[in-house]
């Protein structure tokens, strides 16, 4: 019978690809339950406090103090923030409001080609110029937070662009015609009606942006110098709670171990918030 | 005679290589109601959309021939100023997704009009188009949450507080129930005492209860323009009869 298995062959894929389709969310279960049962139990054990809140970082003499570590991240991320969401909305801007066809044809990939370089090349990019460039007119070692600004600045440009270059591409053309019809000018539309239109899937952006600079851990380890303590200025060194696993993974045993991956635990609430955070923005526009 | 507000000599428009008006004269009467009729497709709004220069935001477009806007030509006049001037309001009610307050000193903002004059204006202007009792209350509202009929009288409120001369008004009831079309239609009778009123409509009953001139359009062609009871009682192209009676359409 023909009919039938033509039938149950549309089955058999559909159903193979429900397994694929769900097999992402089984991963996604596997590192939270690998992360949490090997993180919390030294949360119980030296108490959330003393990890979160302390300031020693010694794990083989039982302190695990990360919060350094945690104002780094965000300090780093902030900066970043400073530097690469103007300048990714400005492109974002640039591309869906003024950029001709042409423009756009190669504007588009190469923002993409942005997105895919490797983040050890941008690290690596960063050790070459932007550090000597801050020793050289600002001082200090150059291994500094500002330096990881700068490059996470970079990195996290892709991202800001592409969502809010959908979020601008998706406010209708009726309010721009509407403004213009009004007798406002090109930007006078832009930025009074329809960025502020946008606003949501800008924000989202911004923080998505946030999620990509906290989670950057190559290049930041390469520049920014990983001291162990809060930086005083944005020419001292600092370490991320990234850097911290990835540096000390290696050689860590015992408790040590179990340390970095309480850092994991920290890092990965720190995600879930900002990535909710992105979508609670954006459903609050749907709703409207 | 009348003078015209609005005027056109041999115009010719193309999309691309597609002729969207052909030689078209047409006059719009000051302080009228002009209706502009014709199946979809035939170029009405396309030369609604010449005389506020809407046109020129569609890529590829190339216009031949006069427009004259109240007797100046319209390549010698300020982009912005013609806009001022000459107001429209669309198909489909787009209010900006602002309070109702903001949506209306919208205007007056990009054309640094001094604040203390707002409040008088908004409440002039909403009064003009019968929501200022509705309103009045909830002006810092989001205008999206309003009715269609209502969003649409707030369109049309939001043009009057650039005090054009001239509204073009494309389609302004295609979204809207019988009910508010109706209302709408009565303001458009109010209004056409201080402005000149160009209005395309695909609703021949419509250009018929409203207008006091019609113009028929088919195929980039004006095809016949007149006073509106001649046109609906004894047009003299029987292209135009054959569309007024229903025959095509």
């Amino acid at each position: 019978m023909p009919k039938n298995r033509a039938v149950l062959i549309d089955q058999i894929i559909k159903q193979t690809m429900r397994i694929c389709a769900f097999s992402s969310l089984f991963f996604l279960f596997l590192i939270f339950l690998f992360i949490l049962i090997e993180g919390l139990p030294l949360f119980y054990r030296v108490g959330v406090g003393n990890i979160i809140a302390g300031f020693k970082w010694a794990p083989t003499k039982g302190a695990f103090g990360i919060f350094p570590m945690i104002v780094s991240s965000f300090l780093v991320t902030i900066g970043a923030l400073i530097l690469g969401a103007p300048l990714g909305l400005a492109c974002a801007v640039y591309l869906a409001e003024y950029a001709g066809k042409k423009k756009k044809l190669f504007l588009k990939p190469a923002l993409e080609l942005l997105a895919g370089i490797p983040s050890v090349v941008y690290g690596f990019l960063g050790v070459i110029y932007i550090v000597p460039l801050i020793r050289t007119y600002c001082g200090g070692s150059g291994f500094s937070l500002l330096a990881a600004a700068i490059v996470l600045g970079v990195m996290i440009l892709p991202t800001v662009i592409s969502i809010s270059y959908d979020a601008l591409m998706s406010v209708p053309r009726t309010y721009r015609e509407g403004s213009l019809a009004m007798g406002a000018t090109k930007w006078q539309t832009t930025y009074r009606v329809v960025i502020p239109a946008a606003s949501s899937g800008i924000l989202a952006s911004f923080i998505l942006g946030m999620g990509r600079a906290i989670g950057e851990t190559m290049a930041v380890i390469m520049v920014a110098g990983n001291a162990l303590r809060i930086p005083g200025s944005i020419l001292d060194p600092l370490r991320t709670l990234t850097s911290n696993i990835a540096l000390e993974l290696a050689y860590a045993s015992g408790d040590h171990r179990l340390g970095l991956f309480s850092t994991g635990v920290v890092l990965l609430i720190i995600i879930m918030i900002l990535n909710y955070l992105a979508n609670f923005v954006i459903r609050q526009k749907v709703i409207k | 005679m009348q003078t015209c507000a609005l005027s056109t000599r041999q115009l010719n428009l193309w999309y691309g290589l597609f002729h969207a008006l052909k030689n078209v004269d047409f006059c719009v009467y000051a302080n009228a109601i002009t209706a502009l009729i014709g199946p979809s497709g035939c170029g009405k709004s396309t030369l609604l959309r010449c005389f506020n220069r809407m046109n020129d935001l569609i890529d590829d477009v190339i216009i031949k021939g006069s427009i004259h806007v109240e007797g100046r030509d319209l390549s010698t006049i300020d982009i912005i100023e013609l806009r001022r001037s000459v107001g429209m309001v669309f198909q489909r009610p787009n209010p900006f997704p602002f309070s109702i307050y903001d949506n209306l000193v919208y205007g007056l903002q990009t054309h640094g009009i001094a604040k203390k004059c707002y409040p008088d204006i908004v409440e002039r202007c909403l009064r003009a188009v019968d929501l200022w009792d509705d309103l009045k209350d909830r002006l810092h509202k989001p205008a999206l949450e309003l009715s269609e009929e209502m969003k649409q009288r707030l369109c049309i409120a939001r043009v009057l507080t650039i005090e054009p001369r001239i509204i073009l008004l494309d389609e302004p009831c295609s979204a809207l129930d019988p009910i508010a079309t109706m209302k709408i239609e009565e303001l458009m009778i109010e209004l056409k005492e201080r402005y000149t009123i160009l209005i395309v409509t695909h609703n021949m009953q419509q250009a018929a209860r409203v207008s006091d001139y019609t113009g028929f359009m088919l195929l980039g062609e004006l095809v016949e323009f007149g006073e509106t009871s001649r046109i609906f009682t004894s047009p003299s192209d029987e292209r135009t009869e054959g569309y007024i009676t229903g025959r095509f359409g």
